[in-house]
């Protein structure tokens, strides 16, 4: 058995509550650092040299991202987790804010130490009301145990938490449409730069990460930065939790060290179920390019790997398609979504989304024409790098590489004006 | 137009989350308060809130209107939004969007007759895992759906 950084509470019979995080040594980080004092440098050396990057999708580094802030700003600054998560494919902070939400807790308290922040803010996707709940609940706990609040455990360090929900809309995902929303206002992303670490929350310096990515700094500062980059690879570090949803005998997540081979994974996702054949795989979420069952066969679930494959590990959502899967009706609903989620300020986002599921739906109807594909990669690269945010080309992706790697069955569909025999 | 105490009390909670000058912040839990009192929102609604918050009504009506699951239209007494992306279709044994279609005799976007369901497709819950999802009122999620378990929620619903 490998070591579990996050998901390590599941065999107690309420895995949440604070006593069950205490006794797999939650807050002693925090108390280690209060009663020694230990520097804001000294604790983002060790969160660089764990190699953490950002779990949320892009994979930056998160002492990196840190350092950025201004510390010895004296002003008022935020910490913000990212738990909007609404990537199709994506369900793992979900299980982190039940299974294990003091994690998540204690990696903000911890950068909001290193920072020198007071306050921070959870948002959490408005579809998940009973894990909101229980992370109001595990604040309620800490607050009544003296982790949260005005002079923690006795020190001259205070931090205040609060939860914040959002209420369907896919792009408050982004982190600067998710500060928008926390301002009360709809989700639409700002122009970059300035960024978040110098213009954030309320035009003050914030930092951002995803609940997976704070819920892993506790780990690192109890047990320093190199025995994390040790559970994975270089590069990689740690583990990394991977939401396995398809036609699996298993679907859910799954923490396991990077660098793991996904066939491994598939097993402990209890394989294929039977009578399925795995034709393609999105290893990251819907906006990430999706491989080949071939190709993915050969890949390690981690950074690099993924990368050199022509895909991403992303938010590491593994979304397995089988051979009775039609890709262009499966096309057609990813095109849906981001046509219907873009939130419309950019004009090649909001457009150019529309065009690419009216021409697709068209195809997956019969009525598609021979020149659509190449109308298709036209739209779509004419989309991608032209937006404020990543929305656009997370829509342009999915009908880059599905044609790229499945044309024929588009060619099919164009020219019969139905699937190739046996989907659906 | 007036609000229960208990939803004013609710709101209050959400506003102290905030900076005092950043009332605003709150918009976002009142919408989804009132919303639960009145089962949708009016510009009544909407103005109440934008008022008690002290913002534009303009802004709070666009906040109203950008989020998927605020219903500025009166509905169905149940929204029963159900998850249709793609890794719940691939994952689902059980087609309960058409079931519940054919059920109730509704499509997507439409009420019952009686005025009791209206039927959402939703996008992504985050919670592909336990497909089929679906959301009932905005708050109770249920997973792994079955038609049997669909038949159950809805004779629980029928309980007056
Ligand atoms: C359209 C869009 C949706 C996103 N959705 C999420 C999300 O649900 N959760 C998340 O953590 N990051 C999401 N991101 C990435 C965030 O903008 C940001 O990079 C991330 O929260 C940073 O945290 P990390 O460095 O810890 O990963 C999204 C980005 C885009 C462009
Ligand atoms: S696709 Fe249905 S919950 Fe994610």
């Amino acid at each position: 058995m490998t070591e579990k950084v996050i998901l390590n509470t599941l065999d107690y019979p309420e895995p949440g509550t604070l006593a069950n995080y205490e006794r797999t040594g939650g807050y002693q980080a925090l108390k280690k650092i209060l009663a020694e004092k230990i520097t804001s440098e000294a604790i983002i050396t060790e969160v660089k040299a764990s190699g953490l990057r950002g779990r949320g999708g892009a994979g930056f580094p998160t002492g990196l991202k840190w350092s950025f802030i201004p510390r010895h700003f004296k002003g008022v600054k935020y910490i913000v987790c990212n738990s909007d998560e609404g990537e199709p494919g994506t369900f793992k902070d979900r299980d982190i804010l039940r299974y294990n939400p003091h994690s998540v807790i204690e990696g903000m308290l911890i950068a909001g130490y290193t920072l020198d922040a007071q306050t921070g803010y959870n948002y959490i996707h408005g579809e998940i009301w009973r894990e909101y709940e229980l992370f109001e609940q595990a604040l309620d706990d800490a607050r009544a145990a003296g982790l949260l609040g005005k002079n923690i455990l006795g020190s001259d360090f205070s931090f205040e938490l609060y939860a914040h929900h959002g209420f369907g809309a896919y792009i408050c995902g982004e982190e600067t449409a998710l500060l928008e929303s926390i301002e009360g206002k709809k989700g639409q992303p700002r122009f970059k730069p300035p960024f978040p670490a110098s213009f954030g929350l309320y035009g003050r310096p914030t930092v951002i990460n995803n609940t997976e990515t704070f819920a892993n700094i506790p780990y690192i500062v109890r047990n320093g930065g190199q025995k994390f980059l040790e559970l994975g690879k270089p590069n990689n570090g740690g583990t990394k939790l991977f939401s396995v949803s398809g036609p699996v005998n298993k679907p859910g997540n799954y923490e396991v060290p990077l660098g793991l081979p996904f066939t491994e994974l598939l097993q402990m996702a209890g394989g294929m179920r039977e009578g399925r054949k795995l034709k393609a795989v999105i290893p990251g979420g819907s906006s990430v390019p999706l491989l080949p069952a071939e190709i993915m066969m050969q890949c390690t679930m981690d950074y690099d790997s993924l990368a050199k494959a022509g895909s991403m590990l992303g938010a590491g959502s593994v979304i397995l398609i089988d051979d009775s899967v039609c890709m262009v009706r499966a096309l057609e609903r990813l095109s849906y979504f981001y046509f219907e989620e873009s939130c419309g300020q950019c004009t090649p986002c909001r457009e150019g989304a529309g065009w690419l599921y009216r021409v697709v739906q068209r195809i997956e109807r019969g009525q598609g024409r021979p020149e659509d594909l190449d109308l298709l990669i036209d739209v779509s690269k004419n989309i991608g790098g032209r937006t404020i945010c990543g929305l656009g080309d997370a829509a342009a992706t999915p009908v880059q590489s599905f044609i790229q790697h499945f044309r024929s069955e588009f060619e099919h569909h164009i020219e019969h004006k139905r699937c190739v025999d046996g989907c659906h | 137009m007036t609000l229960t105490t208990e939803s004013l009390k609710k709101i209050e909670r959400e506003v102290a989350k905030y900076p005092a000058d950043q009332k605003q912040s709150a918009v976002m839990s009142a919408l989804r308060i009132t919303q639960q009192e009145k089962g949708w929102l009016s510009n009544d609604t909407i103005q109440f809130v934008a008022d008690y918050l002290g913002m534009p009504r303009i802004a709070a009506y666009e906040v109203a209107t950008f989020y998927n699951m605020y219903h500025t239209q009166p509905l169905g007494k149940y929204k029963l939004m159900i998850c249709t992306n793609l890794p719940c279709r691939l994952t689902w044994q059980h087609d309960i969007a058409a079931y519940l279609q054919n059920k109730l005799g509704i499509g997507f976007g439409e009420t019952t007759e009686d005025g009791k369901y209206t039927l959402i497709e939703g996008e992504c819950m985050g919670a592909c895992g336990d497909a089929p999802v679906m959301i009932v009122n905005a708050h109770r999620m249920c997973s792994f759906m079955t038609p049997e378990k669909v038949d159950q929620l809805l004779s629980e619903l029928e309980q007056p």
